[in-house]
Formats: C-alpha cells, sequence, structure tokens
C-alpha cells in the first residue's frame, strides 16, 4: 500500500455520465445526498434525455447528473466539471467538451467496446490513444471488478454488471473522504425485499472504495471542508419537492386541507409524487385525467374551502388557460405551479427554460390578471409556495408559480425551518351573521384594502349563492351583461391584483445599494448564475451591483426607482428576452438583454463575459 | 349519498326557488326538469346549505342560478371535474351535476367518462335534447344521422351515440332515463339517483322547442308514449302498451317484443334486474332501435366502492398507521445534518 496525499480543495464540479440504463442519476443523488449531511454547500442539475430508455450505448441515451460542492456558500451546480465519470463512450463523447482542462476522466474501461465506440462515433479507443491526454485519466476495469467481487454471489451477470454504477460512487467516496454509510443505510431499505440484491451492490460499493485505496494508480485524495453556514438542521432537497413541502406547511398554518389536482408531466410529476405520498397530512391528491381536469378539480375543491393546487409544465400551462380565466373570474384561492421546460410545443421535456412567462402573466383570454411569482433556487421554491399561498388566500385570486428543470430537480441544503417561526395564515370563511337587512348574501363585496371578496364555503346555513365565468354584478355577483358594469369589474379586477404589490418587501439591491454603472436584473432560476457572476466581478473591482425579482406579475412598485440608480441594466433570461419586452413596455430606457436558449441553466462565466464586455 | 341529517323545518318547493328570473325559451323542456328537481329535494333528508349545484356551459348549465342552492357555473364541459373536487374538498356536500349533450358527451366527453369510471359520489342529469341550442342550432353528438342543422344543411354525416351506453362502458354504476314531459317518472330518477351511493348518471331526454322541436314526439306524445316507453322497475316484469299487452322476452340472445296472452303472461316473460349487466346492456341497445320501445326508469344499480370513501379512508389509515404527523415530522424526514 502507497502512502496517499490528501488534499484540501475548496470547491469540485463532480458530472457523472452513462448511460440511461447505468443509474447515473441514483449515483449522482446519493453523492449529494452523502456530500450533504458531510456539510459542503452544494447545487445540482441532473440532465437526462426525454426517452426512458433510449438504445443503449448511443448518444441520444446519455443520462448525467451534475453536482458542485464546496467549502464555501455556492449558488450553481458549477459551470464546467472538474471531474467526469464516463460510463460508456457514448458519455465521454457528449460530455468531454465541457470538463475543463486536466480535468479527471474516470471511465469504465469495459464499457469500451468496438461496438460502443463506434455507437459513439470514435475512430478508435479514447482510453488507449492519445485523444485524452490532456486529461488526468482513470481508467478502471470496473465491470471486471465487480463481476470478480461477486462471483459467488449467485447472482445473474446481468445483476452483478448492475452494480457497477456503485463501484463508481465508492471510488469517488475514496477520493473525496466521504463516508459509505449512508448509503449502506440507504440500499438495505430500498432493497429490503431482496436482500442478496443490497448485499451485492453493498459489496461493489466497498469494492469500488478499497480500490481507490490500495491500488497504486491513485494518489491522492481530496478534502473539502464543511462549509460555513447558519447553524441549524439541514437536509438536501429538490425544488419540487420543497415545492410540496410549501404547500404542506401553508395549509397546516392556515388550517386548511390541501388538495392537489394535477396530470403527470416532466418535469412537474415529482410534486405530484411528494404529495400523493402524504396522505398522513390529510393531504388529498387527484390525479385527473387530464390538465383542464386537474386545474378544474382544484377550482372546485378551492370553492368548497380547501387550499387548492394544479401543478404542471408548460404544455399543460397552456391547456389549464381557460379555466385561470374561471378562477380569476370567480376570485377564488388557487395556486397553478409551472415547473417550465424547453418548448414550444412538446419541446425539450427534460430540459430547462424560462419560456413561459409571457404565457404565466398573458396566456388567456379577456383580461384576466394573475400575480405571478418565481422561485430563484430549489429550497427557495419552499418559501415561494408557501408566500403564493398566503396571496391566494389573501386577494382571493389564482396565483401562478414558476419554477423549471433547473429548479425543480436540482437540489441544495435547505436550512429546516422551524414551524413555530412559520406565519400564520388568516383565512375567514363568513357564516350568516355577515348578512344585512335584505338578508342576501353578496358575494362580490369588497375588502376595502385588498379588493378581496368573501369566501362563503358550500355548507354554511344562509349563504346560498351561485357563481361562475359570466360577467357579474358588482357586489351582488349576479350574471350581469351591461356595459358600465363589465368595465368596473374589469377594473376592479386589475386593480385588486396591482395591490398585491402592496405586500412585497423593498426591492433589495446587492452590491451598490446607492446604483452605479451596471445593474444585473433576473428572474427565477437565473438567480445563482448572476449572483456568482456579479461577485467575481465585484472581487475584480467593477461596479456591478444585482436585483432579482420575486414577484414578476405585478412588478414592485419601486421598480423603477430602483432601475434609474443604474447606468445600464443586463437581463439576463433563458428565453428570447420575455422579461426584456415587458420592462420595454413599462419603463422608458435602454436595457440589454443576454439569452441564452439551450435547454441549460446559464453558466456564471457567460454572464461575467457579458458584464465585462458592458464595462469595458 | 350523503350524511344523512333530519331537517328541523320541513323545506318547500320554494326554499329552493331563486330570485334570478329563468331564461330559457318558452316551452323548453329544461323548465319541468328544473320544476321536478325543486320538487324532489324537499321530500330528501338533506340540508338545503349541503346541496351544490355544478355545470358547464349550455342551456341547460343555466340551471344553477335558478336553484337556490350552492351552485358552480363553470366552462365548457369541465362540470364534472369542477364537481370532483368539491365533493373531494367536503365529502359531507351533495354534489349535482348538470350537463348538456354537447356540453357533456362532446367537449366534457373525457371528464364524463372517468368521473363515472372512479365512481365518485356525485348526481349527473344529461340534459340530452340532440342538439345545440345555445350556440343556435348545430347538430351534436346525439343527433341522428342526416339530421339537417345549420352546421349539417345537407344532412348529418355524424354518426350519433347513446350517453346511457357511453356511461355503461365506462363502469357507471347507476343509470337511470327520464324524459321531461313525465314529472312522476322524472321525480322517481332523481331520488333513487341521490339515494345512489357513486355516480349516478341519468339521461333527461329534453324538447328543444326552437331548434329541435318534436325529436322525442314518440315517447312525449301522451298518446303514442305507452307503446313506444318502457317503464321498467326493478323485479318486475317489462310490460308496455296502452293496454299493457305487449311485453320483452329473451329469445335466443336476443330481445322481443311479444304480444301478451296465453303463451306470455308478465309472469313468465323478461324481469328487470337493475344489478344485471346483461340486461342492462339489452335494455341500451333497444333504446336506438326502432323495433323495439325506449327504456326509461332505473336500467342500471349496483354497489361499488366510491373514490372519495377509498380516498377519505386511505387518509384515515394513513394518519393511524403513521401516528401524529406534524410539520416537523415532515421537515425532519429522511437524512438531515446538523450544523
Amino acid at each position: 500500500m502507497t502512502t496517499k496525499v490528501i488534499k484540501r480543495i475548496d470547491e469540485v464540479t463532480i458530472r457523472f455520465a452513462g448511460d440511461s440504463g447505468d443509474g447515473m442519476q441514483l449515483t449522482g443523488t446519493r453523492f449529494t445526498e452523502t456530500t450533504a449531511i458531510q456539510g459542503n454547500d452544494l447545487r445540482t442539475l441532473p440532465n437526462y434525455p426525454a426517452e426512458i430508455r433510449a438504445p443503449a450505448g448511443t448518444l441520444a441515451g446519455v443520462s448525467a447528473f451534475q453536482l458542485n460542492f464546496s467549502s464555501h456558500a455556492i449558488y450553481t451546480p458549477g459551470d464546467s466539471p472538474d471531474v467526469l465519470v464516463a460510463m460508456n463512450p457514448a458519455a465521454l463523447k457528449v460530455h468531454l467538451k465541457d470538463l475543463k482542462r486536466g480535468g479527471v476522466i474516470l471511465a469504465n474501461a469495459n464499457a469500451y467496446t468496438d461496438r460502443n465506440l463506434k455507437l459513439a462515433n470514435w475512430d478508435s479507443n479514447p482510453l488507449e490513444d492519445e485523444s485524452l491526454d490532456d486529461y488526468d485519466l482513470y481508467s478502471v476495469e470496473m465491470t471486471k471488478l465487480v463481476t470478480n467481487a461477486l462471483e459467488d454471489s449467485g447472482l445473474s451477470s446481468k445483476d452483478i454488471e448492475r452494480t457497477k454504477n456503485m463501484f463508481a460512487l465508492g471510488l469517488l467516496f475514496w477520493m473525496y473522504n466521504r463516508s459509505m454509510d449512508s448509503t449502506i443505510t440507504w440500499l438495505e431499505e430500498k432493497f429490503k425485499n431482496a436482500p442478496e440484491i443490497a448485499k451485492a451492490n453493498i459489496a461493489a460499493l466497498k469494492t469500488g472504495y478499497n480500490y481507490g485505496d490500495t491500488t497504486e494508480i491513485f494518489t491522492t485524495t481530496y478534502r473539502v471542508d464543511r462549509a460555513e453556514a447558519e447553524p441549524g438542521r439541514y437536509k438536501s432537497i429538490t425544488g419540487n419537492d420543497a415545492v410540496a413541502y410549501g404547500f404542506v406547511a401553508a395549509a397546516n398554518q392556515a388550517g386548511k386541507e390541501l388538495f392537489l389536482g394535477s396530470y403527470p408531466i416532466t418535469p412537474a410529476s415529482e410534486i405530484l409524487h411528494a404529495l400523493s405520498a402524504l396522505r398522513n397530512f390529510g393531504v388529498k391528491t387527484f390525479q385527473a385525467e387530464d390538465e383542464i381536469a386537474g386545474i378544474s378539480s382544484a377550482i372546485g375543491a378551492s370553492f368548497a374551502g380547501d387550499l387548492a393546487i394544479t401543478t404542471t409544465s408548460g404544455p399543460g400551462l397552456a391547456l389549464k388557460s381557460e379555466a385561470i380565466g374561471l378562477a380569476v373570474m370567480t376570485e377564488l384561492p388557487l395556486v397553478i405551479v409551472d415547473v417550465q421546460r424547453g418548448g414550444p410545443s412538446t419541446g425539450l421535456p427534460t430540459k430547462t427554460e424560462q419560456s413561459d412567462l409571457m404565457q404565466a402573466i398573458y396566456g388567456r383570454n379577456g383580461e384576466a390578471p394573475v400575480p405571478v411569482i418565481a422561485a430563484q433556487s430549489p429550497t427557495d421554491c419552499f418559501d415561494a409556495a408557501f408566500e403564493a399561498a398566503q396571496v391566494a388566500f389573501k386577494y382571493m385570486t389564482p396565483v401562478l408559480l414558476l419554477s423549471d428543470g433547473y429548479l425543480g430537480l436540482g437540489s441544495e441544503p435547505w436550512r429546516i425551518p422551524d414551524p413555530k417561526d412559520l406565519p400564520k395564515i388568516d383565512v375567514k370563511h363568513p357564516d350568516k351573521s355577515i348578512l344585512e337587512e335584505d338578508g342576501v348574501y353578496k358575494p362580490y363585496l369588497r375588502d376595502e384594502k385588498t379588493l378581496a371578496r368573501p369566501w362563503a364555503i358550500p355548507g354554511t346555513p344562509g349563504l346560498e349563492h351561485r357563481i361562475g365565468g359570466l360577467e357579474k354584478e358588482d357586489v351582488t355577483g349576479n350574471v350581469n351583461y351591461e356595459p358600465l358594469n363589465h368595465e368596473k369589474m374589469i377594473h376592479l379586477r386589475d386593480e385588486k391584483i396591482k395591490r398585491v404589490a402592496n405586500e412585497y418587501a423593498p426591492t433589495q439591491i446587492y452590491g451598490n445599494k446607492k446604483g452605479g454603472k451596471l445593474l444585473v436584473i433576473g428572474w427565477g432560476s437565473t438567480f445563482g448564475s448572476i449572483h456568482v457572476a456579479v461577485e467575481r466581478a465585484r472581487e475584480k473591482g467593477y461596479d456591478v451591483s444585482q436585483v432579482h425579482l420575486r414577484w414578476v406579475y405585478p412588478l414592485p412598485n419601486d421598480l423603477e426607482s430602483v432601475l434609474d440608480k443604474f447606468e445600464q441594466i443586463l437581463i439576463p433570461e433563458v428565453n428570447l428576452g420575455q422579461l426584456i419586452k415587458i420592462f420595454r413596455m413599462n419603463f422608458q430606457r435602454e436595457m440589454t438583454g443576454l439569452d441564452k436558449i439551450q435547454g441549460q441553466p446559464f453558466k456564471a462565466s457567460e454572464i461575467e463575459a457579458k458584464i465585462y464586455e458592458m464595462l469595458g | 349519498m350523503s350524511e344523512v341529517k333530519t331537517n328541523e323545518i320541513k323545506l318547500t318547493r320554494k326554499d329552493f326557488v331563486s330570485s334570478s328570473e329563468v331564461r330559457w325559451c318558452p316551452g323548453c323542456g329544461d323548465y319541468a326538469i328544473l320544476a321536478n328537481m325543486q320538487r324532489v329535494l324537499p321530500e330528501m333528508e338533506t340540508k338545503k346549505e349541503k346541496y351544490v349545484f355544478v355545470s358547464g356551459i349550455g342551456c341547460s348549465s343555466r340551471f344553477p342560478y335558478y336553484m337556490d342552492t350552492y351552485g358552480f357555473h363553470g366552462i365548457h364541459g369541465r362540470a364534472p371535474a369542477i364537481a370532483s373536487g368539491v365533493k373531494l374538498a367536503n365529502p359531507e356536500l351533495e354534489v349535482w351535476v348538470i350537463t348538456g349533450d354537447g356540453d357533456g358527451f362532446s367537449i366534457g366527453g373525457n371528464h364524463m367518462i372517468h368521473v363515472l369510471r372512479r365512481n365518485i359520489d356525485l348526481n349527473i342529469i344529461l340534459f340530452n335534447n340532440r342538439i345545440y341550442g345555445l350556440t343556435k342550432g348545430q347538430y351534436s353528438p346525439t343527433s341522428q344521422l342526416g339530421m339537417k342543422t345549420k352546421s349539417s344543411p345537407w344532412g348529418s354525416v355524424d354518426r350519433p351515440f347513446n350517453p346511457a351506453s357511453v356511461a355503461f362502458g365506462a363502469e357507471a354504476t347507476f343509470i337511470a332515463r327520464g324524459i321531461d314531459v313525465d314529472a312522476k317518472g322524472m321525480q322517481d330518477v332523481l331520488t333513487r339517483a341521490q339515494k345512489h351511493k357513486g355516480t349516478s348518471f341519468v339521461e333527461v331526454y329534453q324538447n328543444c322547442i326552437i331548434f329541435n322541436d318534436g325529436e322525442f314526439e314518440d315517447v312525449s306524445n301522451k298518446k303514442t308514449r305507452p307503446d313506444y316507453a318502457l317503464y321498467v322497475e326493478h323485479g318486475k316484469p317489462m310490460v308496455f302498451g296502452k293496454e299493457k299487452d305487449k311485453g320483452i322476452i329473451i329469445d335466443g340472445s336476443h330481445p322481443r317484443v311479444v304480444e301478451l296472452g296465453d303463451k306470455y303472461t308478465p309472469e313468465n316473460i323478461l324481469h328487470h334486474d337493475e344489478t344485471n349487466p346483461i340486461i342492462t346492456n339489452m335494455l341500451l341497445q333497444m333504446s336506438l332501435d326502432a323495433h323495439f320501445p325506449t327504456p326509461f326508469g332505473v336500467l342500471r344499480a349496483v354497489d361499488a366502492p366510491t373514490y372519495d370513501d377509498l380516498l377519505h379512508e386511505q387518509i384515515k389509515q394513513a394518519k393511524k398507521q403513521r401516528g401524529k404527523s406534524t410539520l416537523e415530522t415532515l421537515f425532519y424526514s429522511g437524512d438531515t445534518w446538523e450544523v
């Protein structure tokens, strides 16, 4: 056994890549969990094909999972990986171009067969020729090593071969000084009905770990110290799970039952999965026959008094448009979650994009204003969901919550809030005592401050009333087609939603609070990349600041005065410039857009480059 | 059927009449359905505030405005989905869905089959007038082949379906049929529909006096109705005709109309069994066949678990199994670590 050197490093980005069947998402998730438990800050970016199993060995079938972890606070899954795990030639082909020069490649040599090389368009075996000379290559016969280790296991060669991802995971655990404990516990639990499979996977994991420890190929291991973080209890959470938790918390704080009407769609389905598991919290999930039934059932549940939500992605939001208008007209609380993906049409189901902003704000018939909130990180999905529910209740309105594939599937450490610190949500349902002398309930009599209407729910004696999609008479809610009443109601609904902006905290400027040369302003999942870019540029002495919008409709009342403090404005978006179009309608000034629309989030370096270009 | 509560004060028809002026065309069959509903509900043991009427779009879908109960006028075709949400949110509510042949079986066909399949405890009334009324006279998915309408001036080439057969195909647990001009028959099926646990599907033949007048003439006209309508009742022989002189038998594998007399008597002809799917299917097949009378009454009624019961039972069991579930237990589930 040779002496190994332990090198302390600050930040690492690892990308796990392999065939769709190689278990790369799982491997990445296990490494993430372990890394989180060890106290590093982290962000992840799963990147997988829309096909469940594209033909084995092909470029189309490559699935990847990127993890950035650090001893300091981080905001993105990393620009370029330091380490690439390439379980087959196709994975290497697809991802090599992203790897840093001199980066580590960990390859399963047994998968680099003539057939696989041909499928991945390699003329010769890159593990054996000079094409990887610029990198730190570790070619390991993973399949062979697990086969040898498990030859007495009694498992089929196919089952044995499937444990090779655990070998890779074990080797990386060794390289980065991580404990195998939580993965061993997890495997025992996952395969509790097939203990021989659990045993084999654990053996493969340990084989990988010991391989690193005993062979002479690897001379260095790395240590990434714990990140400084606010004291508290933490867990690793994805954006989609955080959305689910946020609504359970909101329902709890409002004393309401939670109803989800939803139709499965990538990349939003995990919210449905997470909430379906929570029957013990009284959560009612209704897997509807289609997107329209998903939201329609939620509207019904809202009418009957539940905290009602519906979850979807872009194509589903399009199908829900008419029903959102119904919720606008009936003025019922409802939250619609759109986990955006690449469009148009079916587009790029598993990739991220911010191209539903216009659809969210404007995509309905008639004048149908809806507040739109955008989450900025996986853990922020919890707060955004909670806040969306608060506004929906307080203003008696549907609220749209925008997330995206990057946030929904990505994860980061979440400082678990003390439920006692969560605000109570005050929800009132009137009873007979609100009736005036005429004894007639007036469903559209409004609160003076918020313009919200009362929420009388079926089952309440004496308040029987009818609402629906036809225009309402002011106050009485009776069907009414009179021209001036219609105009009045349009203005009332519009004004009500505008008043939501009164709820916002003042717009926060990161950087020069008094203003300066350049402001980078974004919304949603670009937060991390913008933040890192601005931070790096500031360290180099550039006069650049950041503002990130939480509510994209209505815009904050103080936004224009904030913009006025800066000479230049840069708006990076993962679309063709939707927010900047909205800004141009509202603010008469020069603004610069930076659009990227590749199904991938911004790299911080891309925004950083634009900052330098603008500041000369 | 929801939880039974005895009314302290006896409700009357007037308690269910809202202040909204009814705006259907004079002579429309919808008036009769509304009146019968308002007569039936006071006889039930459900409190007034527990009723919710949910509708979609179309002439029939204005119905909730005229009932002095909770009501929700939805969007086109979506009433079954909205009503499902209402019922799942509060299972104590008695929820009625009001729909038409276009609303329920064209634009909302998908929701209709799935609500029936799930057997959520709702009551659905389909106002079938075989025409689009509110959009002023286009053929509907129940309009007969060859029918001339504004959108089929050369005659419809669009083969219709029989809604009750669709309901049967969607595993409906309760299927009944009434007709606007027959108050007694309709009140009977509405009462049975509310009492049935699970989704009740009631088709009402309803005359559109403006765009499709006389569509159901043979069964509407008091003179011809006895010969063209077969009123079925569970356990009773299938007898019809002005003189109660005709009946239905099974001949081989087919139904046949026979004259009652020496050979066939009410005792030895076919008796209705609303739990027998073969008989229900036979009645449904007879509905559109000119050789047979049109069946009315409860065509099918079987017991099956309802979605709402199963869901709430699951919640109850999960709470029992997992013990007290607080936000702490949720947040702290899975791997956590201390900083």
